[in-house]
C-alpha cells in the first residue's frame, strides 16, 4: 500500500506544467478567441514533441507505454491552462483505442495527427473538423474516417475552445476496425476529464486568490475578509477531497470491475463539482469583473459546465456508484477491495 | 502508487480481526460521557485492549505501543470500527496528546505518561478553551508562575471534553504579563490535584460530555511542561494538526455509518422518498473520499512529509459529511426520526443521537470558520 507518486511521475508532470505555462497563457487564449480558433498548431507541435501524446500508447505502436496515472497527471496540468487542444480525447482515449484495433495504422506513426472519437455516451464529437481522423461507433463496432469522408454539422458550444459536431456517415465511406472496447474508452475519458477538472478547479481558485490580494475595498484587500476567504477555502476543500479519488481511480482503472468503474465515476463527479464550485467562487470573488468577458475565469466555468455533462452525466455516474454500493460488500475493509465474483468482460 | 495490501498487511488485518472477534464485548457499553459507570466500563475495555497490546499501535514499544506504521494503524482502525468495538474514552490522550508527546517530550516524560495512557490507567481531558478564549485561543488568560521546580497554575478552563471523569488534563497557561501567542506553555495537571474544581456541563443530548475547570494555586512540577517554556502555542498547533489531520476521526467510522445507511435505505426504499438514494450514494462517496485522503496522507507522512495546514480541510470535510450522512438517515426514517431509541429496520443505530453528535463536529477541535481562515491564509496565502 503506497499512495505516493514516484519521482519520475512528478518530473513528467512538472515538464507538462512548464510547457503549458509557457504556451497556454491568457494572451494565447485571447488571440485564439479573437481569431476564432480552437487549435494552435505551434502549441500542439510542442505538446507532441515533448511526448505527451505518446504516454498511453504501447511501445509497439511507437508510444511510451505508461499508465493512466501518468496521463492523468498530464491531463490535470492541461486543465490548469484550460488547454484548448484535444489532448485528453485524442491521446488519452482515441489513439490508445486505435492502437489496440490497428497497431500498425499509419496514423499512429504521424505524431501530429489528432484523432477524434464518436462515443455512444455523447451526442456530439469534439474537434471532429480539425482531426486527422474520427473513430466512429456503430453497434459496438469501430470505424475510422477522415473528416471529409463524413458530414459534419457544427453544434456551437458555450466553450470557445470546444468545437462540437453532429456526424453523419455511412460504413461504406469508412474503414472497419472491428469490435472495440467502448467501456474502456468511456472510463478513460471520464477519468482524464476528472483529472483535467482538478486543474480547472485549482486555476480558478488561484486566479481568485491573486485578485483578492490585489483588489481593495473599504481600504483593505478583499481577500482579508472572511466572507471572501470562506468561498475560496470551501472550493479548496472540494479540490482536496477530489484529488485522492482521481488518483485512486487512475491506479485502479485497469481492474475493470464494479469497484473500479464506481471509483472512476466518483472521480468524475467530485472533480467536476470541484471545478464548478471553484469557478463560481472565482466569478463571485471577482465581482462584476468576474462577469466580464475580459477576465479569464469564465473559460474555466464553461469548460467545467461542458465536461460535467459529457462522458456520462452526473446521474449516469451516480448510478454506477449505486451499483457498487448495492451489489458489492461495503465497509471500512472494502476501500480497496476488488470484485472477486464476476470478472467483467473486456 | 500501489493500492493493494501486502501479504504482511493482510495477515495483520486477520490478526486484528481475530483478536477483536474474541474480545469485543457483546452489546454496547453505556456511553462514557453518560455516567461514571459508563466511563469506567470503557476504562476496563482500554485495559483489555492493552492486554492484547492494542492500546496505541503506532507508538514505540518502549512507550507502550506496538511500533507499527500508519497504514497498519489504518487497518487496525478499520477492523476496530468494523467490529463495533467501544469508543476510545482516552482519545484526547492517545490521539491528540500522545503524538505530540512523542514529538516534543523528553524520554523521561514519554516513559512517565505514554504507557499509562496506552493502558487506560490514566485517562486524559483537554483544557484549552477559556470563557474568553474559544476560537481566539491565543486569548488564554490562565497563568503558570514558576516557583522553584514547580509551576503554580491559576485560571478558568471550559468545554473540556471528558474532564468530568478523567484523571489528567493538558492545557495552555501563560507567563503573567505575556500576550497573545508568546509566553504560553503546555502543562499537564491531575484533575484531582488540590485547587482543581471540575463542574460538569450538560450537552444538548443531556450527557455530561464536557466541563469547566477552575484552577486555584494548583502546584505541579515543571516536569509536567511539554517542550520549552513559552513554546506552548507552537506545540498546541502541532497537536491540533494531529487532531484535525489524521487521528481524531477515523475514516472507518464513516464507512461503517455509510454502510448502515445503505442498509437502512435498502430496508425502507419501497416507502421512502426515492430522491434520497442520491444522498445515500453521496454519503458513501464522502466516506470513501475521506478514507482515500487519509491513506494518501498516511503514505505522505511515511515518506517523510509533515502535517500542514491542509489538516484543516479534513476537519471541515468529516464534520460536514457526518451531518449529511446522519441527516439522510433521519430523512429516510421520516416520522420515526425523532424517536430516542433505534427505529425498526435501523440496525440498532440510534440515528438521532448520531445526528445530534454530528452537529458538534463543526464546532469542536477548532470551529469550521477558523479552519476556513487557516486554509485561506496558510494554504492559499490570503492576507490576514
Amino acid at each position: 500500500m503506497d499512495f505516493t507518486l514516484s519521482e519520475e511521475q512528478l518530473m513528467f508532470a512538472e515538464t507538462a506544467r512548464s510547457l503549458f505555462a509557457d504556451s497556454s497563457t491568457p494572451d494565447h487564449w485571447r488571440r485564439m478567441m479573437e481569431a476564432d480558433e480552437a487549435i494552435d498548431p505551434a502549441r500542439w507541435s510542442s505538446i507532441v514533441e515533448t511526448g505527451l501524446t505518446l504516454v498511453l500508447l504501447p511501445e509497439k505502436a511507437g508510444g511510451i507505454g505508461l499508465a493512466e496515472t501518468d496521463f492523468a497527471l498530464i491531463a490535470q496540468e492541461a486543465g490548469y491552462v484550460v488547454l484548448p487542444e484535444p489532448l485528453v480525447e485524442s491521446a488519452g482515449v482515441a489513439a490508445p483505442m486505435l492502437a489496440v484495433l490497428a497497431p500498425d495504422h499509419e496514423l499512429l506513426g504521424d505524431p501530429l495527427a489528432a484523432i477524434a472519437i464518436q462515443h455512444p455516451a455523447n451526442p456530439y464529437v469534439a474537434n471532429a473538423d480539425t482531426a486527422a481522423a474520427i473513430i466512429l461507433h456503430r453497434d459496438g463496432e469501430a470505424f475510422l474516417a477522415t473528416p471529409d469522408q463524413v458530414t459534419l454539422t457544427a453544434q456551437p458550444s458555450i466553450d470557445p475552445f470546444r468545437r462540437l459536431f453532429s456526424v453523419e456517415w455511412s460504413p461504406g465511406n469508412a474503414t472497419a476496425l472491428g469490435k472495440a472496447d467502448w467501456d474502456l474508452a468511456f472510463d478513460r475519458a471520464a477519468l482524464f476529464n476528472a483529472a483535467f477538472a482538478l486543474g480547472l478547479a485549482q486555476r480558478s481558485v488561484d486566479l481568485a486568490v491573486d485578485y483578492a490580494k490585489e483588489r481593495q475595498q473599504f481600504g483593505k484587500p478583499i481577500g482579508s475578509y472572511q466572507a471572501v476567504k470562506h468561498h475560496l477555502a470551501s472550493a479548496q476543500v472540494a479540490i482536496e477531497f477530489a484529488k485522492p479519488v482521481v488518483a485512486a481511480a487512475a491506479a485502479e482503472i485497469g481492474a475493470r470491475d464494479i469497484q473500479a468503474r464506481a471509483r472512476v465515476s466518483h472521480a468524475k463527479l467530485v472533480a467536476l463539482e470541484a471545478a464548478d464550485k471553484a469557478a463560481r467562487a472565482a466569478i463571485q470573488v471577482h465581482g462584476a469583473m468576474g462577469y466580464s468577458w475580459e477576465v479569464d475565469v469564465h473559460l474555466f466555468l464553461k469548460r467545467a459546465v461542458a465536461l460535467t455533462q459529457t462522458w456520462g452525466t452526473p446521474a449516469q455516474h451516480r448510478a454506477r456508484i449505486a451499483t457498487r454500493i448495492f451489489t458489492q460488500p461495503m465497509g471500512p475493509d472494502q476501500t480497496f477491495a476488488r470484485d472477486a465474483g464476476q470478472k467483467q468482460e473486456a | 502508487m500501489d493500492l493493494t495490501y501486502t501479504p504482511e498487511q493482510l495477515a495483520f488485518r486477520a490478526e486484528v480481526r481475530a483478536w477483536l472477534e474474541a474480545h469485543v464485548p457483546q452489546g454496547s457499553l453505556e456511553h462514557f460521557d453518560a455516567t461514571r459507570e459508563g466511563f469506567e466500563a470503557h476504562r476496563e475495555w482500554e485495559k483489555t485492549l492493552k492486554s492484547g497490546d492494542w492500546g496505541m499501535v503506532t507508538w514505540p514499544r518502549e512507550y507502550g505501543g506496538r511500533g507499527l506504521d500508519l497504514i497498519q494503524w489504518l487497518i487496525f482502525e478499520e477492523e476496530y470500527y468494523r467490529a463495533g468495538a467501544p469508543g476510545r474514552v482516552n482519545q484526547n490522550g492517545i490521539f491528540l496528546l500522545g503524538p505530540t508527546l512523542i514529538e516534543f517530550g523528553t524520554h523521561e516524560q514519554k516513559q512517565r505518561f505514554l504507557p499509562k495512557m496506552a493502558s487506560g490507567e490514566e485517562i486524559w481531558a483537554q483544557a484549552w478553551s477559556e470563557p474568553m478564549a474559544g476560537s481566539d485561543l491565543a486569548g488564554v488568560r490562565a497563568t503558570a508562575v514558576r516557583e522553584g521546580d514547580d509551576y503554580i497554575l491559576n485560571g478558568h478552563k471550559i468545554w473540556s471534553s471528558r474532564a468530568v471523569f478523567a484523571d489528567w488534563a493538558f492545557g495552555l497557561f501563560r507567563e503573567p504579563g505575556s500576550e497573545r501567542h508568546k509566553g504560553m506553555s503546555l502543562i499537564f495537571f491531575p484533575l484531582n490535584a488540590p485547587g482543581v474544581t471540575v463542574n460538569a456541563i450538560k450537552k444538548i443530548n443531556g450527557h455530561v460530555g464536557f466541563a469547566e475547570i477552575f484552577l486555584e494555586n494548583v502546584r505541579v512540577p515543571a516536569f509536567n511542561r511539554l517542550g520549552e517554556e513559552g513554546q506552548g502555542w507552537h506545540i498546541c498547533m502541532a497537536t491540533a494538526g494531529f487532531e484535525r489531520g489524521l487521528m481524531l476521526r477515523s475514516p472507518a467510522r464513516y464507512q461503517v455509518a455509510a454502510k448502515k445507511l445503505a442498509e437502512l435505505w435498502t430496508a425502507r426504499k419501497e416507502t421512502a422518498d426515492p430522491t434520497l438514494e442520491a444522498d445515500v450514494v453521496r454519503a458513501h462517496m464522502n466516506a470513501e473520499a475521506y478514507a482515500l485522503n487519509i491513506y494518501q496522507t498516511a503514505s505522505r507522512l511515511m515518506a517523510g512529509a509533515k502535517i500542514g495546514p491542509e489538516a484543516s480541510t479534513n476537519k471541515i470535510f468529516w464534520s460536514e459529511l457526518d451531518i449529511h450522512l446522519t441527516q439522510t438517515a433521519l430523512n429516510i426514517l421520516g416520522p420515526q426520526a425523532e424517536l430516542t431509541h433505534a427505529a425498526p429496520d435501523a440496525n440498532s443505530v440510534d440515528w438521532i443521537d448520531d445526528y445530534i453528535f454530528a452537529l458538534a463536529g463543526p464546532i469542536y477541535a477548532g470551529s469550521n470558520e477558523i479552519q476556513r481562515n487557516i486554509i485561506a491564509e496558510r494554504m492559499l496565502g490570503l492576507p490576514r
